[in-house]
């Protein structure tokens, strides 16, 4: 083994770079189902952070066995906790895919620049607002103009 | 631009991980209240398995909490995916090795599921884990014919009584002057398959929510998917 590095940062950086890699997969992927697997390899990560946080040296399973003497046991309680999220995680996972199945029937594909683009335009088109605007101008006209209008047509075409 | 940041997020979000990993001592938990419950569990809550007692016993409210989550989040994707009875019989079926195979595995996943389940107390393993495999058992059958549906109603059924009868052993212990979910009857002896009071009881509870909530989720992804 490479003199320096030990058992314990190969563990943490492997469970934190899981984490790592899932979440920048979250921020730079541009598909949408790659996104969903980057918070599946996220959650991993987390989850096997959350497991060796309660590891200890010479331990066996937080099992009871029939004897005199137990032997020393790995802490159970982050152990409880995973075994729970991991079924969460699963759940939360069929919610998104179920989201997922919803949008590329609506809009053909999982691109996430097409796909917001479209939604911008859909709901621009419901709320009866043009796109071309900002999105927090007002509706309609203002009773009193605050600006002149040149400024306000400059102001208006910046979106 | 958008790719740098996120380069500069996940580098420094590693950064900010790693500083705080490295003051954690690896081998030595920082918590004591895992030794805690380590020595006072087969007294308290006489399970073997000590992440059951944890599960059911002492954090048995955060259980009942997630298994809400877990309704939710299968209620909302039943509520996204709708559900429309359009095609009948139209798809492919699967082929051969699928369909036997499927048919000659399906007691064998409903034994290993329940015995997961009826085990929970004394192995790894619980409800959570056998109700996974009981919902493949179930599920099985719908990718071999696609055409086949689970009967949803049936489904819902089990699902509220077991998630009713979760609440309603948590009711009794407070109706017997302990609290909330607080584990009752006799613990019998450390290791045999009807020990440990109420947790096998809640954790068959468990199983059969978690089996049939997740069995209803995925037959609703798969016939969402073959009426494209």
């Amino acid at each position: 083994m490479i003199p320096g590095v030990t058992l314990e940062l190969i563990l943490y950086t492997t469970a934190l770079g899981l984490v790592i890699i899932g979440l920048a997969g979250v921020v730079l992927s541009s598909h949408l189902f790659r996104m969903v697997l980057a918070l599946v390899i996220a959650e991993a990560g987390a989850n096997l952070m959350l497991v060796l946080s309660g590891y200890r040296w010479d331990a066996v399973a937080p099992i009871l066995l029939q004897r005199a003497e137990q032997p020393t046991m790995v802490d159970p309680v982050p152990q409880a906790m995973v075994l729970t999220a991991i079924v969460i995680g699963v759940g939360i996972q069929a919610l998104a895919v179920s989201i997922l199945i919803r949008i590329r029937q609506r809009y053909g594909n999982l691109k996430r620049r097409d796909v917001a683009e479209k939604m911008d335009a859909e709901i621009a088109a419901s709320a009866g607002i043009r796109r071309d605007i900002s999105q927090d101008a007002p509706l309609g006209e203002r009773p009193l103009s605050p600006l002149p209008a040149h400024t306000a047509e400059s102001r208006g075409g910046d979106a | 631009m958008r790719n740098l940041t996120g380069l500069l997020f996940a580098g420094g979000l590693g950064f900010m991980l790693l500083a705080i990993a490295s003051g954690i001592d690896f081998g030595s938990p920082p918590m004591r209240i895992g030794e805690a419950i380590q020595s006072a569990s087969p007294q308290e809550v006489g399970a073997a398995n000590i992440v059951t007692s944890v599960v059911l016993g002492y954090r048995g409210i955060d259980t009942l909490g997630e298994l809400a989550i877990l309704f939710a989040a299968a209620s909302a994707a039943g509520v996204v995916l709708g559900r429309r009875h359009t095609t009948t019989g139209t798809q492919r079926k699967g082929g051969f090795v699928l369909f036997h195979g499927g048919a000659l595995i399906f007691p064998f996943l409903l034994t290993i599921g329940f015995y997961i389940i009826f085990h929970g107390h004394l192995t790894p393993g619980g409800g959570f884990q056998g109700g996974v495999i009981l919902a493949a058992a179930f599920f099985l059958p719908l990718l071999a014919r696609p055409g086949a549906r689970l009967h949803h109603s049936i489904l819902s059924v089990i699902e509220a009584f077991a998630g009713a009868s979760f609440i309603l052993i948590g009711l009794a212990a407070l109706a017997e002057g302990q609290a909330f979910l607080q584990p009752m009857l006799n613990q019998d002896t450390l290791g045999s398959l009807i020990s440990a009071g109420t947790l096998p009881l809640l954790y068959i509870a468990v199983g059969l929510k978690v089996g049939a909530e997740l069995a209803s989720l995925l037959s609703n992804l798969a016939q969402t998917e073959s009426e494209q």
